[in-house]
């Protein structure tokens, strides 16, 4: 099993870490813009305003871009074989960097449909990772 | 003193904060963002208005942060003067029409950071480490998962080819051939870079850059003083800057880059169009960096990137000699590329490149490209008979 180089928790994104534990995926909302932010911020890259609140997402989104890493990036060990690196689109209107997990690395592309997913960090947190959820996309 | 700099800039909006306690309740970016918020406010004025920012940091770390995509960036750090420091150059930068409006900003909290115990570097001008908590976990190298995903989609959105890529490496080789002092200089073939290992599909070894020791300066001066000097002067006959994200994952379209700004911006005060450019200089971090550049400096359309490389253009006798040293993909390439652009650039126009010399080069353009394709900075250069 890879050995994650886990994050740090910034101050601003203590509530998306908290709801993590309970595999809930959360986003940060400015509510004067109703837009979603993304990484979480304190103020919104919008408006500057700070009327930010957590909203539940349903983790769905769409592959942007993908890399298939055959070299061991930091965390990794080689014997962990290959992985894809991915930038996912959310329906929410933001974008994430990701791992697309349980399939093959080399079969994810830009276009593909995705699910969140959870891996388990060593304190209780999860990482969101995501899924295959519609290879026909 | 500069004879333009006298009044033609002015303070309209200010804000501070502090406290009797001697303790803020807001802290680093957002204390940042609340100041900044304020003196607009008091300048009537809003962030849209704002196209360039100062700090005593990573200026493009604070403007990812307030969604800012600023022309003008200063994060020179001296110390606590820095600040009268970036107002002067704010202020010549605005007498010579390079921005509009600028905010310079700063917080810090010790007192608070102290008590609560939190990590300096959350709050420090550095601001949050958003790489190590967003995309490290995922395995991202850096740099080369940023480059390898924004050679992915350019590949997904335009068919671009690894071959197209490839030819990018083999024409910088070619040059390096030339270029005694190049780390490396036997010849490669597009079927030789296809070859070498895939480091982060499609990105291969022989589509990165080079990791080696390296050093460079230049001299700046006047045109008045330039004329009395030792060696033909290089005129500046242009210059842009612009930046648009930090981290990759919040680079809003990965196939354009900010160069598609200051590329324009830079030969629009040159008075130039591309096809004036006779030698360019433009950071080849990984093969596909140099394709975006191409696209965005506007050497070719959006998307025909791959299509423009392929018959070996750039290389020695291309109609667009480019990166004539051989690169960051086979010359050197220590980490911050930028200042051998710009050698490069005024040796081709002093006529002193020796055997990778273009004939008659009267115009070059040393294009930078830093962070993952966060911010560019692009610089047209003449000769004497171009002014």
């Amino acid at each position: 099993m890879t050995a994650r180089r886990e994050p740090p928790v910034s101050v601003e994104a203590l509530p998306f870490w908290d709801a993590t534990r309970d595999q809930r995926f959360v986003l940060p909302w400015c509510i004067a813009c109703d837009a979603a932010i993304w990484y979480p911020r304190a103020t919104c890259p919008r408006c500057l305003g700070d009327a930010v609140e957590w909203r539940d997402d349903d983790g769905g989104g769409t592959v942007y871009a993908a890399s298939v890493h055959s070299k061991p990036g930091p965390g990794r060990d080689a014997d962990d074989g290959p992985y894809v690196v991915v930038l996912v689109d959310l329906d929410a209107g933001v974008r994430m960097m990701s791992n697309v997990v349980g399939c093959p690395p080399d079969g994810v592309a830009a276009g593909l449909r995705v699910a969140i997913d959870w891996e388990p960090l060593s304190d209780g947190r999860h990482l969101p990772v995501f899924r295959v959820l519609d290879r026909t996309a | 003193m500069g004879r333009s700099l006298r009044g033609a800039a002015a303070i309209v909006g200010v804000a501070d904060a502090a406290s009797p306690t001697g303790e803020l309740e807001t802290r680093g970016r957002a204390l940042e963002a609340a100041m900044i918020r304020e003196a607009l406010d008091d300048a009537g004025l809003t962030l849209d208005d704002v196209n360039g920012v100062c700090c005593s940091g990573i200026a493009t770390g604070i403007a990812e942060y307030l969604g800012l995509h600023p022309t003008y960036v200063d994060g020179t750090f001296v110390g606590g003067s820095s600040f009268e420091v970036h107002v002067e150059h704010a202020a010549a930068a605005i007498a010579t029409g390079l921005c509009d409006v600028v905010v310079g900003v700063y917080a810090s909290t010790p007192r608070g950071d102290r008590r609560l115990g939190a990590s300096p570097a959350s709050f420090g001008p550095m601001g949050p480490d958003v790489a190590a908590e967003w995309e490290t976990p995922y395995g991202a190298m850096m740099p080369m998962t940023s480059y390898a995903l924004a050679a992915n989609r350019h590949m997904a959105q335009y068919g671009t080819t690894s071959e197209q890529l490839a030819q990018i490496a083999v024409d910088a080789r070619r040059w390096a051939a030339m270029n005694p002092r190049a780390r490396y200089r036997d010849p490669i073939t597009v079927d030789d870079v296809l070859a070498s290992p895939v480091i982060a599909s499609p990105l291969h070894q022989l589509d990165c850059c080079l990791r080696t020791d390296g050093a460079g300066a230049y001299v700046l001066t006047s045109e008045e003083r330039a004329r009395d000097l030792a060696s033909p002067p290089v005129f500046v006959l242009g210059a842009a800057t612009a930046t648009d994200h930090w981290v990759i994952s919040q680079m809003p379209d990965l196939t354009v880059t900010p160069g598609a700004i200051s590329g324009p911006a830079a030969f629009a005060h040159a008075g130039i169009g591309t096809a004036d450019v006779d030698v360019l200089q433009a950071y080849d971090s990984f093969t596909i960096t140099e394709l975006l550049h191409l696209e965005d400096l506007g050497f070719c359309a959006k998307g025909e990137g791959g299509a423009f490389v392929e018959d070996g253009k750039l290389g020695p006798g291309g109609s667009l000699p480019t990166n004539t040293n051989g690169g960051g993909l086979s010359y050197t390439h220590p980490g911050q590329y930028g200042i051998f652009l710009l050698v490069e650039a005024v040796r081709q126009l002093r006529g002193s490149a020796g055997e990778r010399q273009v004939p008659g080069a009267e115009i070059a353009v040393a294009h930078g490209c830093g962070g993952v394709l966060s911010a560019t900075g692009t610089v047209v250069l003449g000769t004497e008979a171009t002014l």
